[in-house]
C-alpha cells in the first residue's frame, strides 16, 4: 500500500494538482513515524512511510495547510476522516484546497504498550498475522499477540469507513459495532463519588501541564486558547495549585463535548499516560443516552446534541435527577 | 565496597526519616511508569531505568511560591514564604540527572545574582545515584562524555539483584552513609565490576552512541541559525511543552501572581520556549512562529551552550526522545542539522 501511496502522491505533485503532501515520515527508530509535509518526489521515495505505526492524525494540520498557496494532499485513515469532517463542519478547513486520499487501516500499534511489554531497549516492531515480533538493543527477538499491543482506540475501533475523501487506496470498510467502548466509563459511573474522585485525583495528579493533549486534539482549534490568554484571568501554564490542572482538563472536556470524535489522540500522546479520552467518552455516553446516538464528524452536521434543541428533549432538571437515580 | 540489601535499605530510609531527612526515590505509579515519590513505610523502589519527570524537580520545582504581599491601607507587607529546609535524600537518580544538576548550578548559582531558592535546596539535597545497568534504546549520555556506570554524585551506587553497593564520593555522601552504617556491611564487589563491564558493552552498541556532534562546535552559530532545515523540521511541531517539562536541563521560568482574595502570592513556574507566549513582551514577540521557538530550544542546548560555556546543554537522558508526540526530538535535530546539514 505504501508503494501505491507514494506513486500516487508523486503523480499528483508532478502534474501540479497538489503542491504539498501530508503524510508520515520515517524517524530515528523504526517505530517512530512523524507527521510531516513533503514537497518533492525524491523525499517521498526515500522517507514516506505508511504502516501500522502511522498513528498521527494529521487532520488538524490542514487548518494551516489549506490556507497556504496551492493544494495540499493528505492521506487519512478512516478515523482521521471523522476529525477532518468535524473540522469542515466547524468551517476551519478550506476544503477546496485539500485533496484527500483515504487509506485503509488495520489498527495502529501502541508504542507505549510495546515498550512496557518488550522493555526500553525496543528497536523495532513488526506484525505478521496475529503476532508481533520485536527486536531489542540487547539482541533479543520477542513476540506478543498483536491484539494486546494495539492502541485502545483501535481495539475499540468505531469505523473502517472513510466519511470524506476524493480517492481511496486499499479496501474500504464499514462502520464497526463497538461493544466495549464504554466499559471503562460504565465502571467509573458505577463507583461511588469518592472512589471516582479518587480515581481522577490519582490520574490528574500526574499531569505536567505540557498541553500535548490540547495541542494534538483536532477539536481544540481555537486561535488563542483561553489557557494561553493572559487576558482571560486563568491562563496558567504553571499551576499555582493542583486544582488548576484539574480544571484545565475538565474545562477542555466540556469545550470539546459534542465535537470530539473520540479519535484518542489525547491519551495516545500524554507523557504520563492519563486516560483523558475517558472524560470525553463520559460526555459521549451521556448525550447518546439522553438525546439519542450521535457520532461527531460522521457526516455533514450543522449542530450536535448539545447545540440543538428539540421540543421532546429532556428537561435539564429531569436529566440531572436521572443522574442522581443511577 | 559497602553493601545493603533491599530490605535493609528500607530500614535505613526509616532511620533517615526519623533523623528528619526525607528520602525520595523512583516509585512505579498506576500508569506503569516511574516517578519520584517520598519514601514511607511500604514504598518499594522502582526497577525501571528512568522516571518520567527528571530529578531537577527537587531543586527547581515546576511551581514555587516566592513571596506574598498583603495590603494594609497604604502599606504593603512583603512576606518571605521560604521555609527552613531540612536535609533530604534523592535516592536513585541516574548519571544523566546528576550531570544536569551541574548545568542548573551554572544558571542558578554560578551566574550572579545567586538564585537563593535554588541554592537553598541544593545545599540541603543529598544525591545518591544508582548506576545504569541496562541503558535504553533512547539513551545517549555517552555522546556528552557522561559515564552512566560512574555517576559521580554524593554517593554512587550499584544495584545487583536485590543488593545495593554504595560508595561515598563527597563529604555530604560520607555523612549520609555514616547515619546508616549499622545496616550496611563490607562485601566483595566483583559482581559490581562484572555489571559495569556488561553495561559498557551495551553502551557501545546503543543506536545513538555515535551521534555526530562535529557541527555543533560553538563556532558556526549564525550558519546553523540560518540553516533552512529549521523550516521543514519544525513544521509539524505541536508547540506542546512535553520535551521541555520532562527535560532535566530546561531552566526557563515565568513569574506570575495569584490574587488569593486577601493578598497576592507571587510564584514562579516553568516556562517552555515551545509555548507561544514565551518571551512575549508588551510590544511584540521576538519569536513569532513555531519555527523560531523550536530553533531556540535546540540552539540553546547545542550551540549557545558550547559557545558560551564549552559544554552542551543536554545530558542525553532521552526523555524527550521517548515523549515527543511527533518524534521531533533532539536526536532528530542533531541528525538533521548536524549530519545531513553539513
Amino acid at each position: 500500500m505504501q508503494t501505491e501511496m507514494i506513486k500516487r502522491a508523486k503523480e499528483l505533485l508532478a502534474d501540479g494538482t497538489v503542491k504539498r503532501v501530508a503524510g508520515w515520515r520515517s524517524g530515528d527508530f523504526q517505530y517512530e513515524l512523524s507527521p510531516s509535509i513533503f514537497t518533492d518526489a525524491e523525499d517521498l521515495e526515500k522517507n514516506f512511510q505508511y504502516s501500522e505505526l502511522a498513528a498521527s492524525n494529521m487532520s488538524k494540520y490542514m487548518i494551516k495547510e489549506s490556507r497556504k498557496e496551492g493544494k495540499v494532499l493528505i492521506f487519512l485513515k478512516p478515523c482521521d476522516t471523522y476529525s477532518f469532517q468535524q473540522l469542515l463542519n466547524e468551517h476551519r478547513i478550506l476544503r477546496e484546497n485539500v485533496m484527500i486520499i483515504g487509506v485503509a487501516c488495520d489498527g495502529n500499534l501502541d508504542i507505549v504498550a510495546a515498550k512496557k511489554r518488550f522493555g526500553e531497549g525496543l528497536l523495532s516492531l513488526k506484525s505478521e498475522g496475529d503476532t508481533i515480533t520485536a527486536t531489542t538493543i540487547y539482541g533479543e527477538e520477542l513476540t506478543a499477540p498483536r491484539q494486546e499491543l494495539l492502541l485502545e482506540r483501535c481495539v475499540n475501533c468505531k469505523s473502517k469507513k472513510h466519511v470524506v475523501f476524493d480517492e481511496l487506496i486499499g479496501e474500504e470498510g464499514v462502520e464497526v459495532e463497538t461493544t466495549h467502548r464504554f466499559d471503562k466509563v460504565d465502571e467509573l459511573d458505577a463507583m461511588s463519588e469518592d472512589q471516582r474522585f479518587g480515581f481522577w485525583q490519582n490520574e490528574l495528579s500526574r499531569c505536567i501541564r505540557c498541553n500535548a493533549c490540547r495541542d494534538i486534539c483536532p477539536a481544540c482549534s481555537c486561535e488563542n486558547c483561553v489557557f494561553d490568554n493572559p487576558e482571560s484571568g486563568f491562563s496558567n501554564k504553571g499551576a499555582a495549585v493542583q486544582m488548576d490542572n484539574d480544571m484545565f482538563h475538565i474545562i477542555r472536556a466540556f469545550h470539546v463535548a459534542g465535537r470530539c470524535t473520540d479519535c484518542g489522540e489525547c491519551s495516545r500522546v500524554c507523557p504520563e499516560h492519563i486516560p483523558l479520552h475517558l472524560l470525553n467518552r463520559k460526555f459521549i455516553k451521556d448525550y447518546d443516552g439522553l438525546y439519542g446516538e450521535f457520532q461527531a464528524g460522521s457526516g455533514e452536521q450543522e449542530t450536535h446534541p448539545l447545540t440543538k434543541f428539540n421540543m421532546e428533549d429532556l428537561n435539564p432538571t429531569e436529566a440531572l435527577n436521572r443522574g442522581d437515580e443511577e | 565496597m559497602l553493601s545493603i540489601t533491599e530490605a535493609k535499605l528500607y530500614e535505613a530510609f526509616a532511620q533517615l526519616k526519623k533523623n528528619g531527612e526525607a528520602v525520595y526515590l523512583p516509585v512505579d505509579n498506576t500508569s506503569g511508569e516511574a516517578d519520584f515519590a517520598e519514601w514511607k513505610e511500604g514504598t518499594a523502589i522502582s526497577k525501571q531505568l528512568k522516571t518520567v519527570r527528571s530529578a531537577k524537580d527537587f531543586f527547581f520545582p515546576q511551581t514555587e511560591n516566592l513571596m506574598k504581599f498583603k495590603v494594609h491601607g497604604k502599606k504593603i507587607n512583603v512576606i518571605d514564604t521560604r521555609e527552613e529546609l531540612s536535609d533530604f535524600v534523592i535516592f536513585g537518580a541516574r548519571a544523566c540527572d546528576v550531570a544536569s544538576f551541574k548545568l542548573l548550578d551554572r544558571a542558578f548559582i554560578e551566574e550572579k545574582p545567586v538564585d537563593t531558592y535554588y541554592e537553598n535546596r541544593r545545599e540541603h539535597g543529598i544525591v545518591v545515584s544508582i548506576a545504569c545497568s541496562k541503558p535504553a534504546a533512547s539513551c545517549f549520555c555517552t555522546v556528552y562524555d557522561i559515564d552512566p556506570t560512574h555517576p559521580n554524585a554524593d554517593v554512587d551506587g550499584y544495584r545487583v539483584d536485590d543488593t545495593f553497593y554504595l560508595e561515598a564520593k563527597t563529604a555530604k555522601g560520607e555523612k549520609l552513609l555514616k547515619q546508616i552504617e549499622p545496616m550496611m556491611s563490607e562485601s566483595d564487589d566483583q559482581c559490581v565490576k562484572d555489571q559495569i563491564a556488561t553495561t559498557e558493552k551495551i553502551l557501545k552498541n546503543l543506536p545513538f552512541a555515535n551521534l555526530d556532534m562535529s557541527r555543533f562546535n560553538g563556532d558556526n552559530m549564525m550558519d546553523i541559525f540560518n540553516d533552512p532545515k529549521w523550516n521543514s523540521i519544525s513544521e509539524t511541531c505541536l508547540g506542546c511543552g512535553a520535551c521541555t517539562f520532562v527535560c532535566p536541563t530546561c531552566q526557563c521560568y515565568d513569574i506570575k501572581e495569584l490574587d488569593t482574595g486577601d493578598g497576592i502570592e507571587r510564584f514562579r513556574c516553568w516556562d517552555s520556549c515551545m509555548y507561544k507566549d514565551f518571551t512575549q513582551m508588551a510590544a511584540a514577540n521576538p519569536r513569532p512562529s513555531q519555527k523560531e521557538r523550536f530553533r531556540q530550544r535546540f540552539m540553546h542546548k547545542l550551540v549557545y551552550y558550547p559557545k558560551n560555556y564549552n559544554v552542551y546543554g543536554c545530558v542525553g537522558c532521552g526523555r524527550c526522545v521517548d515523549k515527543c508526540p511527533t518524534h521531533l526530538h533532539i536526536v532528530n535535530v542533531i541528525k538533521t542539522l548536524g549530519e545531513e546539514g553539513k
